[in-house]
């Protein structure tokens, strides 16, 4: 009974640690950071679908940068093919990057997809989360690393 | 020449430990900048997260008091547990840190701080509540972030919570108590006019604090909020947009789900995205947490399958907990059931 309870306990709260967000500084600008990440997506074979800005009206309210974009980025084939067999993936489709200044140096944040883990099955499925997982953090580590 | 045998012994033993200060120092820093200085700094001077390079921080903050917030971290509080790094690792990370300091970590001893519990709730009420909160459960928001100016206070922390009950000691709560922290708006007991006695009531007072640690665990949300539509793909749109509207969203763009990756003009056009925001919502956001860029803009899919419509969106419940941040949870919550009302007005 005991063991059962601990199960569902486990079930019902999947460990979710500080590796699944993925959150990196860079010592690069604002500018700078933001070109070195559209180069290091292309390179690892993502296309950057868009650059959304988030920051209109944040000076208006008082904040002290307007330096945010969410980088949107994927790989059309496999959009494609995951739309005809698990549409509701789409909501997370095309992956993405945040991206905002702050002061003179700029942060980037991505995440796993561990919190997706435990509705999934499909194996072809949980290897894209694995690929995308190494792919973000090998893509943001790019840009954390260049000084 | 021959080296004594016990001198040789002492020469080895000097060579693999001054090996092991090597190793360390440069991993504890390397480590340090792959999973704090994203929200600590890379010196330690705080943004998401605290500032970790105060003197009075440091003078108090044992190595011991560290290691045990790396691998519980704050529940609830945006500081996330490492689980996943070695014992070794966050040695090497906590010698990171105590280098940015000339004082040797505190060695204190594991034994309670005898005081007046009762007393030292008066005393809490009277001198620490206005910023930690009546209950000790600290501040709002995080720490200095992006968005606030550098000189302003960092956010008092959360006293109640179990991962900060389970790191300090009763001696480093006093420590801090009688020391105050320069550079932050907590002053020391003699500054209040307080003597070493109210410090131990404070302590054992501090020590009751109820920390909710026994509540139980929630079901993990479903990732993502769909319905069926009972409309055409077009109609569901139009009736998205106003449904969006006559919520105070803002309509940003409607798009394939496939533009900027086809050809213009190859696009999948039975697969479209709405996006759409409320600026005084988002600010409101950014205010509890500035890493909220993962769950913007808002966002509505419209698939169309075999004659059917589904309309979909990430689920904020289940993102959230990525984020560990309570204050964000709460957001979700009322994010999820926006959604939940725009696409049901939408689709019935």
């Amino acid at each position: 009974m005991r063991k059962f309870a601990f199960m569902l306990v486990l079930l019902m709260s999947p460990m979710l640690a500080a590796e699944d967000l993925y959150m990196v500084r860079s010592q690069l600008s604002f500018p700078e950071a933001m070109t070195v990440l559209q180069q290091a997506i292309s390179d690892s074979g993502y296309q950057v679908s868009r650059v959304q800005r988030v920051d209109i009206g944040l000076t208006t309210f008082g904040y002290k940068t307007d330096k945010y974009r969410v980088v949107f980025f994927g790989k059309l084939a496999e959009i494609r093919e995951l739309g005809d067999q698990q549409p509701d993936l789409l909501a997370y489709l095309p992956l993405k990057i945040a991206i905002f200044a702050e002061n003179e140096e700029t942060i980037l944040l991505s995440s796993s997809f561990a919190h997706l883990r435990s509705f999934y099955s499909s194996p072809e499925l949980l290897a894209s989360f694995d690929r995308w997982e190494t792919d973000i953090q090998s893509i943001l580590d790019r840009v954390r690393m260049v000084q | 020449m021959l080296i004594p045998y016990p001198a040789f012994i002492g020469v080895a033993l000097t060579m693999l430990a001054s090996q092991a200060v090597f190793a360390t120092a440069p991993q504890g820093a390397l480590l340090f900048e792959r999973h704090c200085a994203a929200c600590h700094g890379m010196e330690g001077d705080g943004g998401v997260g605290i500032p970790l390079n105060l003197n009075d921080f440091l003078a108090v903050a044992s190595d011991d008091y560290l290691r045990a917030t790396l691998r519980e971290g704050r529940p609830g509080r945006v500081m996330p547990a490492f689980p996943g790094l070695s014992d070794d690792e966050v040695k090497a990370i906590t010698g990171h840190i105590r280098s940015w300091s000339d004082d040797d970590s505190p060695d204190y001893g594991t034994g309670p701080i005898q005081g007046q519990a009762e007393r030292g709730e008066v005393l809490f009420a009277n001198h620490c509540a206005s910023c930690h909160g009546d209950r000790g459960q600290g501040g709002a928001g995080t720490g200095v972030t992006f968005s606030r100016p550098r000189g302003a206070p960092i956010e008092a922390p959360s006293l109640d919570n179990p991962g900060f009950q389970n790191s300090v000691s009763d001696a480093m709560l006093k420590a801090t108590l009688l020391r105050g922290r320069e550079g932050t708006p907590m002053p020391s007991v003699a500054a209040l006019g307080l003597q070493e006695q109210d410090a131990d009531d404070l302590v054992a007072h501090l020590r009751q604090l109820n920390t909710g640690s026994g509540a139980e665990p929630e079901p993990v949300p479903e990732p993502v909020i769909q319905f069926e539509s009972s409309y055409d793909l077009e109609q569901t749109m139009e009736n998205l947009k106003q449904a969006v509207v006559g919520r105070n969203f803002r309509v940003i763009r409607e798009q394939y789900v496939e533009q900027g990756l086809a050809a213009e003009g190859e696009e999948n056009t039975r697969r479209v995205m709405l996006y759409f925001c409320n600026f005084a919502l988002l600010n409101d956001a950014l205010a509890i947490d500035p890493r909220v860029g993962m769950f913007l803009p808002c966002r509505i899919t419209l698939v169309e399958t075999e004659g059917s419509v589904r309309v979909m969106s990430i689920n904020p419940k289940n993102l959230s907990r990525l984020f560990n941040n309570q204050q964000l949870d709460q957001a979700c919550q009322q994010m999820h059931d926006l959604y939940e009302e725009i696409m049901e007005e939408a689709t019935l």
